[in-house]
């Protein structure tokens, strides 16, 4: 295979027809440059989907109460119930695996009645009532003072965090709201800190417009008692809550006397389950340009079998020379095979440098201009290099095979005839 | 050295099948130079090519150097021809893309001679032929009879049992003809066996022995006294 004299016969060949095997290799590279930017493409798809799930534990459900659909042990159907604060030690008890558990009271609803006061200024915002946990399954950056900690949860503190939002409604611009007060349905809340989140999705401008306060405080300034009005529950990352969620919805029937086939009595959403929805669609994108990228470089590979045939026909005669001085049929199809290999790896090489070209170009784009929604910093990986070579290798043998077949079926006295 | 007994070929013509070899009987020794004479349509480059494996016979024997001739593998008939035998051809058929000492080179590389090896040995051919300074040309650059020397030099670079060569002449003016046959004598003298094939009387004459073919068979197989080439150089 490391032949000198081979090698040396493969450029001869090639370049004795400069304008052609150009025009030949660009089929092939345009082929392989299409891959590879529609993979970049896709992966900055992909990139940019998963920043905006940020750094949200995936691994996540979200759990609520409605009102029964079935009547069970002597209970009516149509009847509410509310979670307790004790369902969450049970909930830690009975399931394992699970990485927070986090009882949440909530005020409000998007853009709902005006339920907070400042001074003269008011705005309806959501309320959490929260325990410091959540922090890691709602992630948010605090900008200024601190989140809530547990000795505000022991002592039922009066504290808040506001989102940016809520800050740009209820204080002049500049205005520094830590130990401020403002009114939450009548009851004083003094400003401890400041959040922003990183979220592009649909609710981006209610994120910011959320406010925290300890859960006991909540639940005693607004008579909640022991209600919960729903749960964000994380598993550890080696098992999926998609499995568990069915563990903890049944114990959730069980203590609330739910019938055990009333499937609407407690909501719930699987973050994970969207999560992986999203992922299998990255998937089938990656599939789209691995078919749409193989099916043009297809083109250019009939292209190269093509011309590959027309040398074939342009040799026979040298061919046939070289079969009277006594070359092997396996050697004359080695080195057909060869110099279509070649011939394509060397485009498809062309062909992986300018796609990179164009893809580092929109990097650079990309970073000057700023960041772009779902779109971030496209990239192809080595492996995909690695194998788009593989793939050229393996066409280019296959665009050799027909020409190098017909190379040998030709027999030396036809070919020698030929003029 | 070559002994061929019965031998028939018929071409397919559409449905027509045209009777090329009508049962050849022939024999040449060692050391022999035998012109094969007769017109177009007489059979003789078809006996070359069956002689020279690039055609197969439909029935007959045909026995090289000890070795029997017959159904062999594209394979094992590259093989044979690389080890056998040299051809000569009216139309040179030289690689144009590749230089003199390429295209001579070209059988030793086919035997898997080491490249150093090979061409000394090319030029040692090329210098035989009168062509050594013009090792690194390439046959576009090279006179008809200089083109002609270059295939008899690659002929010979595999040391052939059998020299075959069809027409050598068919191309040149007669002064590089008897140059050409003068070279081919020489080889001759060394002992050599060569073949020729020729339809042209004096070029025949250069030789030591005379078949006449007509539609497929011998007519005449007459040893002739040699005329010499060098006399009209």
């Amino acid at each position: 295979m490391f032949n000198r004299d081979r090698w040396r016969e493969i450029l001869e060949v090639l370049t004795s027809n400069v304008g052609r095997t150009l025009l030949t290799s660009f089929g092939v590279s345009w082929g392989i440059f299409i891959l590879i930017v529609l993979l970049a493409a896709g992966k900055g798809l992909e990139n940019g989907i998963r920043k905006d799930f940020g750094d949200i534990a995936t691994n996540t459900m979200f759990m609520w109460t409605r009102s029964t659909t079935k009547a069970f042990e002597g209970l009516p159907k149509g009847r509410s119930f509310e979670f307790k604060i004790s369902d969450v030690q049970a909930i830690w008890d009975n399931v394992p695996n699970l990485r927070f558990v986090s009882p949440r009271n909530q005020l409000g609803g998007f853009r709902g009645g005006g339920n907070v006061v400042r001074g003269i200024r008011t705005g309806a915002y959501n309320i959490y009532g929260d325990y410091p946990e959540i922090i890691n399954q709602d992630p948010m950056t605090v900008t200024s003072g601190r989140f809530i900690n547990v000795n505000d949860i022991n002592e039922k503190r009066k504290v808040a965090i506001i989102g940016q939002g809520v800050k740009n409604d209820l204080y002049e611009k500049g205005e520094d709201p830590l130990g401020t007060y403002i009114k939450i349905q009548g009851v004083n809340f003094m400003v401890i800190g400041t959040y922003k989140k990183n979220s592009n999705d649909g609710d981006g401008e209610e994120a910011q417009k959320e406010i925290f306060v300890p859960f006991t405080s909540f639940s005693q300034a607004f008579n909640r008692g022991e209600e919960v009005g729903w749960m964000a529950i994380t598993a550890k990352d080696e098992s999926s809550i998609s499995i568990l969620k069915e563990d903890i919805v049944n114990l959730m029937r069980k203590r609330h006397k739910v019938h055990p086939e009333d499937n609407r009595a407690i909501g719930y959403f699987d973050l994970y389950e969207q999560y992986n929805r999203v992922e299998s669609l990255f998937g089938a994108l990656k599939a789209v340009a691995y078919i749409v990228g193989i099916m043009v470089l297809l083109s250019g590979i009939i292209g190269v079998s093509n011309i590959m045939l027309i040398v074939v026909k342009e040799r026979t005669k040298e061919i046939g020379i070289r079969r009277a001085l006594g070359e092997q049929p396996w050697s004359i199809k080695k080195q057909i095979l060869m110099e279509s290999i070649f011939l394509t790896v060397i485009s498809g090489m062309v062909g992986i440098i300018f796609g990179s070209l164009v893809i580092y170009g929109i990097n650079s784009l990309l970073d000057s201009v700023g960041p772009v929604d779902m779109f971030l910093s496209p990239s192809v990986s080595v492996g995909v290099v690695g194998g788009a070579m593989f793939i050229l290798t393996i066409s280019g043998l296959l665009a050799g095979f027909i020409p190098a077949n017909s190379a040998i079926r030709v027999r030396p006295i036809e070919a020698l005839r030929t003029e | 050295m070559i002994e061929i007994k019965d031998l028939h070929k018929s071409y397919k013509m559409g449905s027509n099948s045209l009777h090329v070899l009508k049962g050849i009987n022939f024999k040449a020794d060692a050391g022999e130079l035998v012109a094969i004479m007769g017109s177009s349509g007489s059979g003789k480059s078809t006996l070359l090519n069956i002689l020279g494996m690039l055609d197969g016979a439909d029935s007959g024997e045909y026995t090289l150097d000890g070795v029997p001739i017959k159904d062999l593998s594209e394979t094992k008939a590259a093989q044979y021809r690389n080890k056998f035998l040299g051809f000569v051809f009216q139309s040179f058929n030289l690689i144009n893309y590749k230089s003199a000492l390429e295209n001579v080179a070209l059988p030793l590389y086919y035997q898997g001679v080491p490249r150093r090896e090979r061409q000394e040995k090319a030029l040692h051919y090329l210098e035989k032929v009168g062509l050594k300074e013009w090792a690194t040309h390439l046959p576009s650059e090279l006179s008809g009879g200089q083109k002609q020397r270059v295939a008899i030099a690659r002929a010979m670079a595999a040391e052939p049992k059998v020299l075959l060569a069809d027409e050598p002449t068919g191309a040149l003016d007669s002064t590089t003809s008897y140059e050409v046959m003068d070279l081919i004598q020489k080889i001759n003298d060394e002992g050599n066996t060569i073949l020729v094939v020729t339809h042209e009387e004096d070029i025949a004459h250069m030789c030591k022995r005379i078949v006449h073919l007509k539609d497929g068979v011998i007519v005449e197989d007459k040893k002739v006294k040699q005329v010499r080439a060098d006399q009209y150089v």
